[in-house]
């Protein structure tokens, strides 16, 4: 292996790769994010050298869209659905488990980077409720000892 | 595969299609499916396969299997179905990696096909086999029987990662029907049916398709808005991952109607399944020809990308998403210019919703007539719909309009669970209402539910019992908006934040009377001064709310109680002394420390330091259930 690819240069492999060039500041920052894991300030700035756009637009949208993650999430992610149907069937119980069981609010991540806690708006796993994602994994149905087991579980999936 | 390059070549395919069908119907071995959507799949439905597959295995069993999307019945998930040779194709259900071994056993050691997880035999008119005694039909099934299924008609029968099998339930044949018909003529049937845009806005289908083909400009641009974010809805997804090709279908039939030659499927990312699907269904199609330049010879060329959402609710507005797919904030613009005329990149763009395209391989292979048979008013056909919230079985319907809320609710969904009391019905999400228990035989078509002061939406459908507060719930959806405001109005951007500022006064019990027509006025000064559809439509829960539960809020305020004892600031909890055995187990649970005692006596907890978290509620043991929840009156 050679020395570390630059973010820059990063970043102009990953728009490169796009099939289309049109309208590719958001599936560049979704490709930043799933290689990198957030999107740094480095990142904006590499996105928009790239794109010839201002630094201020591309922090623009990538502050308008929920998907985006401006800080490094944990190793672990815990999505909680808080569609209605999750609301009315104990998602924010559920929510207020996890959050006290890693000490964090909804939108931080635990202080050794391990888990990271989030809300999502729905799912689409209304029939199923509560529903959550554990690193990408939908759960339905979920209570707080499968919380509790997942954790115990800890790096490893129950 | 060989490339559907003609009509004829393409009728050719379709018949190969379904020889392979009937032989896999026919084949010596069993065949097992499984229902691998999200919903299935969060149920632990792959679980359930590989123990099948273990099982079968030991038994040294050779079987067939396959993957098919979601029957509707998500209840009952897991859901697999098994075919044994000569024996009809059954559904099981309420299945679980533990009972499988069981299954197995029945139906295959046994031969005991119609036994306790039996839902009912799955009609497949193509093949012949006994009759079994005592066998229910899938079709006799209470939340089937009502059913009318067009959009879903392959929902959870077919494996939507394989072409071969829409072709075999005889698709892309309308495409070809299409073709050969005049774009006038095939926007004129979708006239004919009444169908209207299934995204909420119920917009007729076919004017809109005539407005884009009669705006000037060559290059024009087809949508499919698949950026379903209704809290609650989830039909865009179940069709994305059960039968992708008929949105496929759909499209290419608009395009050809409309003169498109590009066209965006706009799918939130929250999905990453019908993602992944629509992407297969994408390449198939290309690779047979009906997707690229020339499309079965006819000189007809069309192409669709996708693209993925990235979390904004408002992006379900169409100019927002447009500026989305732009690649940039999703904010909503005003209108005129129609996007029918300027649309994406300032060029004439159609935009329909998921359900639509979905409808549109039936109408035009049956015609508008047929499809027009369905239906009340001005609101024609089918639509789908989800049920979730406090009902027997939550899943996904379809149903002819017109039908009532009562019968949707207890027929079809089987009532409430626990025998609680049915407080209303939530239609339309976000920007809809709930309509009470005492107006459920309202029909549910477009008008009819307006009418209540809510709207269809996306045909999500939340059944709320007795235990859910109703300003509590006002306060959710405010929450939710509000959030999702782009922020480009004023009306939207601190409309939605001081009703939801309001509503957290009335449910801390600091609010006086007055507030209530302070309220009412503000929502409706944001339902009429919002730029946009999230923020014309977000006052509707609270209007509707106030329109039918205005005593409730009046409890709020006048007696400081909440009667369903949700908003934290009047409910208490407390330990009952003479049910207390001293475990200690609430005083462990509890986050603030507001709890006291000794083992072995009793507890006792602090209601200055309680957060009302309910921590020490769920934890107290079911023999002892000493914590209790009251209603108190706030301070």
């Amino acid at each position: 292996m050679g020395l570390e690819t630059s973010i820059e240069d990063r970043v102009r492999q990953l728009l490169e790769s796009l099939p289309e060039k049109d309208g590719a500041l958001i599936p560049l920052l979704q490709h930043v994010q799933s290689d990198q894991g957030f999107i740094s300030h480095e990142a904006v700035a590499a996105v928009s050298e790239a794109l010839g756009v201002s630094e201020s637009f591309v922090y623009g949208v990538a502050t308008f869209y929920a998907e985006f993650k401006l800080v490094r999430p944990g190793k672990h992610h815990f999505k909680v659905c808080l569609g209605t149907s999750c609301y009315l069937r104990g998602g924010q119980s559920l929510l207020d488990h996890i959050s006290r069981k890693l000490g964090i609010e909804s939108g931080k991540t635990t202080r050794d980077g391990k888990y990271s806690l989030e809300t999502v708006a729905c799912l689409g796993c209304c029939s199923r409720s509560p529903a959550m994602a554990y690193d990408g994994v939908i759960y339905g149905g979920v209570s707080s000892d499968q919380i509790d087991s997942i954790l115990a579980a800890g790096d490893s999936r129950p | 595969m060989k490339r559907a390059t003609d009509p004829r070549v393409l009728q050719e395919i379709q018949n190969d299609a379904k020889e392979a069908w009937l032989e896999l119907l026919r084949g010596e071995h069993p065949l097992i499916c499984t229902g691998l959507s999200t919903c299935g799949i969060s149920a632990k439905a792959l679980e359930c396969l590989s123990a099948i597959e273990s099982e079968l295995a030991d038994r040294g069993i050779a079987f067939r299997s396959m993957k098919v999307g979601c029957l509707g019945l998500c209840y009952a998930e897991p859901l697999i179905y098994i075919k044994m040779p000569n024996r009809p194709l059954i559904c099981y259900g309420h299945l679980h990696p533990e009972n499988i071994a069981l299954l197995v056993e029945e139906v295959f050691d046994k031969d005991n096909i119609s036994n306790n997880m039996t839902l009912g035999a799955i009609d497949l008119p193509e093949i012949k086999v006994p009759p079994v005694p005592g066998l229910p039909s899938i079709m006799e099934h209470p939340m089937i029987k009502p059913q009318v299924r067009i959009a879903l008609r392959n929902c959870g029968l077919i494996d939507p990662e394989d072409i071969r099998q829409y072709f075999s339930h005889g698709g892309y044949a309308a495409l070809a029907k299409a073709l050969a018909m005049k774009p006038e003529e095939v926007i004129e049937t979708v006239k004919t049916s009444g169908l209207r845009g299934r995204g909420g806005a119920g917009f007729p289908t076919g004017m809109k398709w005539e407005f884009c083909r009669r705006a000037p400009g060559q290059e024009k641009y087809l949508i499919c808005n698949a950026d379903e974010g209704d809290p609650g809805a989830f039909m865009d997804r179940s069709i994305l991952e059960g039968d992708p090709h008929a949105v496929l279908e759909g499209m290419l039939i608009a395009a050809y109607a409309i003169g498109c030659n590009k066209g965006y499927i706009y799918c939130r990312a929250e999905y990453p399944l019908a993602l992944k699907r629509l992407d297969i269904a994408l390449k198939q199609a290309r690779e047979l020809g009906l997707l690229g330049d020339d499309i079965l010879g006819l000189g007809f060329g069309f192409d669709i990308s996708i693209k993925e959402g990235a979390g904004a609710f408002v992006c379900g507005e169409e100019t927002a998403l447009m500026a989305s797919i732009e690649g940039k904030r999703g904010m909503p613009r005003t209108r005129p210019p129609f996007p029918a005329n300027s649309g994406l990149w300032g060029k004439p763009t159609n935009i329909n919703n998921v359900e639509t395209f979905a409808n549109l391989g039936q109408i035009i292979d049956r015609g508008g007539q047929w499809y027009y048979s369905y239906g009340v008013g001005r609101s024609r056909g089918t639509k789908t719909l989800s049920l979730a919230g406090a009902v027997r079985r939550p899943g996904l319907i379809e149903v002819p309009m017109g039908m009532t809320l009562r019968q949707i609710i207890f027929e079809i969904g089987g009532g409430v669970p626990e025998d609680k009391a049915c407080k209303g019905v939530l239609t339309g999400g976000p920007s809809g209402g709930c309509i009470p228990h005492a107006s459920l035989d309202v029909p549910v078509d477009y008008e009819s539910l307006t009418e209540k002061g809510s709207i269809m939406g996306s045909g999500s459908m939340i059944i709320i019992d007795e235990d859910t507060c109703i300003v509590d719930l006002a306060k959710f959806f405010l929450t939710f908006t509000q959030r999702e405001s782009c922020g480009k109005c004023t009306p939207c951007r601190i409309g939605t934040r001081q009703m939801l500022a309001m509503l957290e006064k009335i449910s801390q019990g600091q609010a006086e009377m007055g507030d209530i027509a302070r309220l009412e006025g503000l929502a409706t000064a944001v339902k009429n001064g919002s730029l946009c559809a999230l923020g014309g439509g977000a006052p509707n829960p609270v209007l509707t709310a106030l329109r039918y539960f205005r005593e409730e809020f009046e409890e709020h305020i006048l007696n400081k109680t909440c009667p369903s004892m949700i908003c934290k600031n009047l409910i208490a909890y407390a330990i009952d002394p003479e049910r207390c055995k001293g475990c200690g187990l609430c005083a462990q649970s509890c986050p603030a420390g507001a709890i006291q005692g000794e083992k072995k006596a009793v507890y006792v907890i602090d209601p200055a330091a309680c957060i009302k978290c309910g921590a020490c509620r769920s934890v107290c043991p079911e023999k002892f259930r000493a914590v209790t929840k009251e209603v108190a009156r706030c301070a």
